[in-house]
């Protein structure tokens, strides 16, 4: 047993460390995934990869894959947290092309896989309706066979940044009689110029506007649009959501958070002292990284299950349910540390005239943003409470 | 990056899980604890039978030229069972002191002795008045011709009444609680002048108050140099620290075990209560708290032999995790056991105890995560 990185991994990590210095761009750094960016602020970082082959690292080989060890891929995203990368979006990368290269038709795999690698083709997914979230199998939304065509009809919701998106993956009921809701469903792609969609835009309690309504009228699919076989997309779905979170620990981004909490934690000061010698507040922040490490060597452990050919198993609802519990405590804390200057509500001031200072410091700007929009971890991609559900069922065997 | 056991650590454990899993079910573990001698001389010989007390030694010193890995897979499997024979005071605690610092005298005269089970010695570290802190002493040795004289009180030394020989931490200078001045003792416990007072603990174990009465020792008795032992006893307390970290996982793992099994045969309102979500979802809460233990179990045990910083702060860490998570998942077995998990009877409330008592060996999680904060201000 031992911690440490083999020789050829510290190579690895130098030569990952140094392509990222010298190509990452520099308007982009620090800043992190905010909903402020523009469609081409988002994939500016993705594009550079997909030219490099390292967009899409954990892929098989034959579809673009860097072939990557898991530790390889664990060194990969704490280099690119050092600068707080923009990293490629999950819903074409990590969600939808797995689906595609594992279950699609020859047909699908040349159309779509070149366009998520390089970064130009935008995704979105609709899984969610109003009436069904976590209750996912009870969605309603209907794709009917007529000749060559799928014609869908339904309402989504939640859909992710679908305002830029050029194609959506939809989960459609085409069989309403089957026996069990999960059966009956299929697994649909969808090219979102196609007349009959509607995306309308959902203000969130951030102010942002990352996510939409979609709606969906008589809207015509070629058949060939379909993924694996008909009546079986809750197959596929259930496949998705285990890719999904895999890595949604998000611990080397928390990591970075850390550190930048205890930068402002030292500029900040209480009774004329830095707020970081106050022992109750360092100490909310050692508990916070003390539940990191274990959350890191927990993902260390997972991951080298995964080397040794296991998983990643329902341990990925582990990391899932933690991660995101650590990333809602860091940004409440952060929250916590900027003290008065969480308060003003920085669209609207930045809206007001670009000429002004920002009110505050830099550092303060997003941090009640940030924290209310990280509310939705513990709601998405299966909410924590389904999180539970999985470990109960498939280790606890309740 | 590895995180699995060579074939040979995989035997150890599985020829330990046999012993534990024979020979100390918990009836007879029970009968054991209640009765006049409180352990076992013979399940002792037979660990050193199988080799085990001499693992964590180099092969120079008589021993398997094993790691600190080794007494984690020792003691995760004593947790399991609730052991009670004094692995970590014997071979952890008196056996680190011994080569990390012993000379070449000390260890021909006493590592044999522990690897064949013969030696077995307690750790008279803490006192009524030191609390959690290592450099809080009371207890001095003089300097005596060419030898010292030992005197004063320590507390709640865990396994003294079945110890042959005590290793004692004191004062050969300075002001209660200098970090300085600090020496270490290798004290037969028959030595002119030492009185103990032996008893039982809540968690069914033994161990004596110790009285030291100028008790004369010889120069050789010292371990390391006179009045730097500092941080020797600190690196030897770490290295304790993550040991029990791995017994409070065996503990956990089996309490949590337990509860999702009782869960399954015990029914109210017609239905087992392990189908109820509210306690499911606990039980989840507890699997979780496990595994990260583990986690920080491995951790702290990897970084034992890092540089100083960092093997405190992994300690530090894991102390924290491991005693929060002990905490939770005993109180919420015994919740879940319902009022069972109240009784005497059951093995649960037993789990129980033991993991409760866990928290303040060593320093408790207060304790450590001040160690935490400060290490972070330092760093």
């Amino acid at each position: 047993m031992n911690l440490e990185f083999s020789p050829e991994e510290l190579a690895f990590r130098d030569e990952v460390r140094a392509f990222i210095e010298e190509n990452y761009p520099d308007h982009l750094r620090n800043i992190g995934l905010r909903e402020d960016l523009g469609r081409e602020d988002m994939l500016a970082w993705h594009k550079i990869l997909g030219e490099k082959g390292w967009s899409v690292p954990a892929w098989p080989v034959e579809y673009g894959g860097a072939g990557w060890t898991p530790t390889q891929r664990y060194i990969w995203s704490e280099e690119n947290a050092r600068v707080n990368a923009i990293m490629p979006l999950p819903f074409g990368v990590s969600m939808v092309a797995p689906v595609i290269y594992s279950f699609g038709s020859d047909a699908l795999k040349e159309q779509h896989l070149p366009g998520i690698r390089s970064g130009d083709v935008w995704w979105c997914q609709g899984y969610s309706e109003p009436g069904a979230g976590s209750d996912l199998a009870s969605l309603k939304t209907t794709a009917v066979r007529d000749g060559d065509h799928y014609v869908i009809n339904g309402q989504k919701t939640w859909t992710t940044l679908a305002q830029y998106a050029d194609w959506g993956f939809f989960l459609c009921r085409t069989d309403p009689d089957a026996a069990r809701p999960q059966e009956g469903i299929s697994f649909i792609l969808v090219d979102m110029k196609t007349p009959g969609i509607e995306v309308r835009p959902i203000k969130l309690i951030d102010g942002g506007y990352e996510v939409n309504e979609t709606w969906l009228t008589d809207v015509r699919v070629p058949v060939d649009n379909l993924v694996g076989e008909e009546n079986k997309g809750w197959t596929y779905a259930k496949f998705l959501l285990a890719h999904e979170r895999s890595g949604i620990a998000g611990v080397a981004r928390s990591k970075r958070g850390v550190e930048q909490l205890r930068e402002i934690a030292k500029t900040e000061t209480l009774d004329g002292e830095p707020l970081i010698s106050d022992f109750d507040f360092a100490r909310k922040v050692s508990q916070l990284e003390i539940d990191l490490a274990a959350l890191e060597i927990t993902e260390l452990r997972t991951l080298a299950g995964e080397q040794a050919g296991r998983g990643p198993g329902p341990e990925s609802s582990i990391l899932k349910i933690k991660g995101t519990e650590i990333q809602q405590r860091l940004t409440e804390l952060t929250l916590e540390a900027v003290g008065h200057y969480g308060t003003p509500y920085y669209r609207a001031v930045a809206d007001a005239g670009s000429n002004e200072y920002p009110i505050g410091p830099d550092y303060a700007q997003h941090s009640a943003a940030t924290y209310f929009n990280m509310r939705k971890t513990s709601i998405y991609g299966g909410s924590n409470e389904i999180q539970r559900n999985i470990i109960t069922k498939m280790i606890l065997g309740l | 990056m590895d995180f699995n056991f060579t074939e040979e650590q995989g035997m150890v454990r599985d020829s330990l899980a046999r012993l534990v899993r024979e020979q100390y079910d918990f009836d007879t573990r029970r009968s054991v604890v209640e009765s006049e001698s409180g352990w076992r001389p013979e399940i002792w010989a037979q660990l050193a039978e199988l080799g085990l007390l001499g693992m964590p030694f180099s092969e120079a010193d008589g021993g398997f030229g094993g790691s600190a890995v080794d007494s984690l897979i020792v003691m995760e499997e004593f947790g399991k069972g609730l052991v009670v024979e004094p692995f970590v005071s014997t071979v952890v605690c008196a056996g680190g002191f011994l080569k990390h610092a012993g000379s070449d005298a000390q260890k021909a005269d006493h590592l044999a002795g522990i690897i064949d089970g013969s030696r077995v010695f307690a750790f008279a570290y803490a006192e009524p008045r030191g609390r959690y802190d290592l450099a809080d002493l009371e207890t001095t040795a003089k300097r005596n011709g060419d030898g010292y004289l030992l005197s004063g009180h320590k507390a709640v030394v865990i396994g003294a009444p079945w110890a042959s020989h005590l290793i004692v931490t004191a004062r050969t200078s300075g002001d209660r609680r200098d970090r300085e001045g600090i020496s270490v003792f290798n004290v037969p416990k028959d030595a002119d002048g030492v009185t103990t007072r032996d008893y039982p603990t809540v968690d069914g174990r033994r161990a004596s108050e110790v009285y030291f009465e100028n008790v004369a020792v010889p120069a050789d008795s010292l371990i390391g140099e006179e009045g730097t032992a500092l941080p020797l006893i600190e690196r030897v307390v770490d290295e304790a620290i993550a040991a029990q970290c791995a017994e409070a996982c065996g503990a956990m793992k089996v309490a949590h075990d337990m509860t999702v099994e009782y869960s399954r045969q015990r029914k109210q309102f017609g239905a087992a209560i392990g189908s109820f979500q509210v306690l499911q979802h606990r039980m989840v809460d507890m699997f979780m708290e496990y595994e990260q233990s583990v986690s920080m179990t491995y951790l702290a045990t990897l970084r034992l032999d890092d540089e100083e910083q960092e093997r405190k702060r992994a300690v530090a860490s894991a102390k924290v995790r491991v005693g929060q998570a002990a905490h939770h998942i005993g109180q919420e077995a015994v919740q879940i056991h319902g009022g069972m998990g109240m009784t005497d009877e059951l093995a649960i409330g037993h789990y129980f105890k033991r993991l409760t008592i866990f928290d303040s060996e060593f320093g408790n999680v207060d304790h450590h995560m001040k160690r935490h904060v400060s290490l972070s201000a330092a760093a």
